[in-house]
């Protein structure tokens, strides 16, 4: 076992190992230390991937219970064994770490199990061994972020962590945090028969997105069964012989009311993870927010120690942590590398999806950008009114003068897989005549991203 | 008199609607159709359109309150109003012109240098590029990898061609008791595309004229001595334009560069002449060109200008008709001119303009003579022809007129 490496990736989440593979490709010798017994970190293991698949197993749920009987087929009653359920999503974990495993031995990049701890500028400790390097990155990610005085036991108080492995559908399911992973974990439960009721802080859900995007995707949520308490906080959570006492304030700090649950998801968010990582050793300097702080390059204020990912600023996002983690390989391997933070697209998975892209009209108007709106909505698609999926709409924002393309925001089913076609557009500074010039194969739901690009400077045709 | 504005019908079932948002506020001016309000259903969003043009004098409902079906949303009076921003509207599709062909004087053929660069173009920058005759190869891309985006093309249509320093001159407004005496005419389609066309040849080529006179007396005797032989023969009459067909092919002959043509960094010469007969029509002018005009006889010459110049004033030329010329002869003679500047037609490097055959007291042997007398001028681009070879050129053509059997016997 060689202790000499070109480079040490401490944390083996999408960000840490898609660095690691990408230097191993372009030459470099590898180790990716990882505590977890598996890799894929938050991401595989309890994040992006586990949820993918119990969203889209209540999917199909849902479906045989609200669809079918209209398209004429008849299952009975659908039931949903929840124990089967929760294999089937761990299946899908355990198929993805061992493909990470696979990478791994297939790049040769040595995967050292264990905490890392900096002990010194090319220099990480696990366990008893103490890996020599030219460069470190640290990749450790993210946490749950803590609700004051609640305490998730993932049992009944529980995390997404917990949530992802529930043994029984609750039958009254708290979510505090109207945010992506509060309304995508929401959705997974509330279709399978569990009253939804999210309290959020602020006066709307998943903060950040287009304002209209917000309006309506709140209404539609709400179309499910959705209840929410905005503007809201939870304060107290008391554990009594009927479940949860939950208790519910006004976020000004006026009344307080009293709601039961029998599962409470605690998801206002996550925060850096540097536990245990020794950074004091090395004295790499972290910001108030607990991120380690980088400069462009993602250079720490330590030579030869590097970060990426949701332990530094930016949009906490999987794929935001890969574009990072293989730029920084091109980086290290002496070749250009580079990630454009104004062209990386958010999607939330629930049913319909919600996407998005480039800036919303707060923003544009925030920053005095003139623009023209074009929107298009589902129930105006051909495809959409053969599948029923007609909730939602595209609406692209481009620029009044040049007609560039400012940002698309989707709601609508696939909108997760029609933003793609926004983020190529925007990467090659697409006007939105552009788009409208394109042939879209028909009957598509993406067709609709082309009439809204004709919305934006003239008429859709299906309109 | 006010119009109501009514919640339409929206749909089997639907028996009433939220207000989501008005486009207008009260004192905005509103055109007939144009979307006024947002309502929001169980089932669908919908625009509520204007129905009459006037001032949104009141609204009703705030945004939030249900109405029913055929409830009355607002108000429109009478009236200018103010013009406010408007979030949704719909613009108007820009008309598109629909160009004849036949009349559009010589475009460009697509060279292969031209068609390889439309590669790799968006949708946008083809269609700026095409309805603005732009050189993609000149404007400046700031897109990915140097690409050209809609907005570099548009800058790039809003200047001059090949801009000089020269400012953009901006028409002072006509004071309004002037203005009824003034009339505003669209453009057509053909015009801008002839205006473009000759800024480009104006602004490309290094263009000077030189110029010569022919005593027409030799042709005119001849055409005298044999015009009735010549029609009964060949069932068309013997003008003048077959002369100086012949005679410049001739000269083009002796001086390759005055049929030649620059692209990029390359010289074409060309050893066939196309000579192209620019012809007026009420709608322009056009320039048809006589194909391998060196293999034409006389009749053929006269015969194809003829029936050119017919179809022309009906409007019926062909593309193809219109392109691949390698010289051309321009004559303001028969509107009076008799001295003249004539444009280059890009991307040729020659135009011979014919004038008025006046006759005036000229010196020969010593004598005072009465002549019939053309003057011929040559605008050539500098770039490739030498002024030794453009005053050449044009000795060579009054030379062959003025004895017309040094083309019998190629001198």
């Amino acid at each position: 076992m060689a202790d000499t490496f070109d480079l040490v990736v401490i944390g083996a989440g999408p960000g840490g190992y898609e660095c690691a593979i990408k230097a191993a490709q372009l030459g470099l010798k590898v180790a990716c230390v990882e505590k977890r017994d598996a890799l894929g970190g938050t991401c595989l293991n309890v994040g992006c991937i586990p949820s993918k698949a119990l969203l889209h197993a209540s999917e199909l749920f849902a479906e045989a219970q609200h669809a079918f009987p209209g398209m004429g087929i008849d299952v009975g009653t659908p039931k949903i064994d929840v124990k089967k359920l929760i294999a089937f999503k761990d299946e899908a974990v355990d198929g993805n770490t061992k493909g990470i495993e696979f990478l791994f031995k297939k790049n040769k990049i040595e995967w050292v199990k264990g905490e890392g701890v900096i002990k010194a500028p090319g220099k990480v400790q696990v366990g008893d061994r103490l890996l020599e390097t030219k460069n470190i990155v640290i990749a450790t990610g993210s946490d749950v972020a803590r609700l004051p005085g609640i305490e998730i036991d993932e049992k009944t108080v529980v995390s997404s962590t917990g949530a992802l492995m529930l043994d029984k559908v609750p039958g009254r399911l708290l979510v505090v945090g109207g945010g992506v992973i509060g309304l995508e974990l929401g959705s997974v439960w509330g279709r399978l028969g569990a009253k939804v009721t999210v309290v959020e802080f602020l006066n709307d859900i998943l903060p950040g997105m287009d304002g209209e995007v917000v309006k309506n995707f709140t209404r539609i949520l709400k179309k499910q069964g959705f209840e929410f308490k905005l503007g809201s906080k939870v304060t107290k959570i008391d554990k009594a012989k009927t479940g949860l006492k939950v208790s519910v304030e006004t976020a000004t700090g006026g009344e307080t009311q009293v709601l039961e649950a029998d599962v409470v998801l605690v998801a206002i968010g996550r925060v850096a993870y540097t536990g245990g990582l020794g950074l004091d050793n090395v004295g790499v300097k972290t910001d108030k927010r607990g991120r380690v702080e980088v400069d462009q390059h993602f250079k720490t204020n330590v030579d030869g120690i590097y970060a990426i990912g949701d332990v530094i600023a930016g949009p906490m996002l999987a794929h935001k942590a890969m574009e990072e983690g293989v730029a920084l390989a091109e980086q290290l391997a002496g070749h250009w590398g580079h990630v454009n933070y104004d062209v990386i697209p958010g999607v939330v998975y629930t049913a319909p999806e919600v996407a998005s892209v480039g800036k919303t009209e707060e923003q544009l108007k925030a920053d005095g950008v003139e623009y023209n709106a074009g929107k298009f909505p589902f129930t105006a698609n051909g495809r959409a009114k053969a599948n029923k999926t007609t909730d939602g709409f595209v609406k692209i924002l481009a620029d009044k003068t040049t007609d560039r393309i400012l940002g698309v925001h989707i709601i609508g089913a696939n909108a997760g897989e029609m933003i793609q076609e926004a983020v190529v557009a925007m990467e090659f500074s697409g006007s939105s005549e552009d788009i409208a010039r394109m042939c879209f194969a028909h009957p598509t739901l993406s067709e609709a991203v082309k009439e809204a690009a004709l919305a934006v400077t003239g008429s859709p045709i299906h309109m | 008199m006010a119009t109501e504005i009514k919640v339409p019908a929206l749909g089997e079932s639907v028996t009433e609607a939220t207000v989501a948002q008005w486009f207008k506020q009260p004192g905005d001016a509103v055109s007939v159709d144009e979307p006024l309000v947002e309502l929001e259903t169980d089932k669908v969003t919908v625009e509520v359109p204007a129905p009459a043009s006037g001032v949104l004098s009141e609204i009703s409902v705030k945004v939030g309150e249900t109405v029913a079906i055929g409830a009355i949303l607002g108000a429109i009076g009478e009236g200018a109003g103010k013009v406010s921003a408007k979030p949704a509207a719909k613009k108007e599709e820009p008309k598109a012109a629909a160009p004849k062909p036949a009349a559009a004087p010589a475009p460009k053929p697509a060279p292969a240098a031209k068609a390889a660069a439309a590669e790799g173009l968006a949708p946008s920058v083809r269609r700026i590029a095409e309805e603005n005759a732009l050189d993609t190869s000149k404007i400046e891309g700031t897109g990915k990898d140097g690409r050209i985006t809609k907005g570099d093309a548009l800058e790039a249509a809003a200047k001059p061609a090949a801009a000089p320093a020269a400012p953009v001159q901006v028409r002072v407004a006509t004071p309004a008791d002037q203005s009824a005496r003034e009339e505003r005419v669209r453009m057509t389609r053909l015009r801008k595309t002839i205006a473009t066309r000759l800024k480009e040849a104006q602004n490309t080529a290094a263009m000077l004229t030189t110029f010569n006179e022919v005593d027409m007396t030799a042709i005119m005797a001849l055409r005298n001595q044999y015009k009735d032989v010549f029609e009964k023969k060949h069932g068309v009459r013997l003008g003048f334009m077959g002369f100086f067909v012949k005679a410049c092919i001739a000269a083009l002959k002796e001086i390759p560069a005055v049929n030649a043509e620059i692209d990029g960094d390359d010289l074409i010469y060309k050893n066939y002449y196309n000579i192209g007969v620019a012809v007026g029509t009420d709608r322009g002018l056009v320039v048809p060109v006589v194909r391998e005009a060196q293999e034409l006889s006389f009749a053929d010459i006269e015969k194809t200008i003829n029936e050119y110049g017919k179809r022309a004033r009906d409007g019926h030329l062909k593309l193809e008709e219109l392109q691949g010329g390698t010289f051309t002869i321009s004559n303001g003679g028969v509107y009076g001119s008799l001295m003249s500047t004539p444009i280059l037609n890009a991307p040729q490097s020659g135009v011979l303009g014919m004038h008025k055959i006046q006759e005036r007291p000229v010196a020969i042997g010593g004598k005072v003579e009465i002549r019939p007398m053309m003057y011929l001028a040559l605008s050539y681009d500098h770039r490739i022809v030498d002024g030794k070879e453009a005053v050449t050129f044009l000795v060579r053509v009054k030379e062959a007129l003025e004895d017309p059997q040094r083309l019998l016997l190629d001198l």
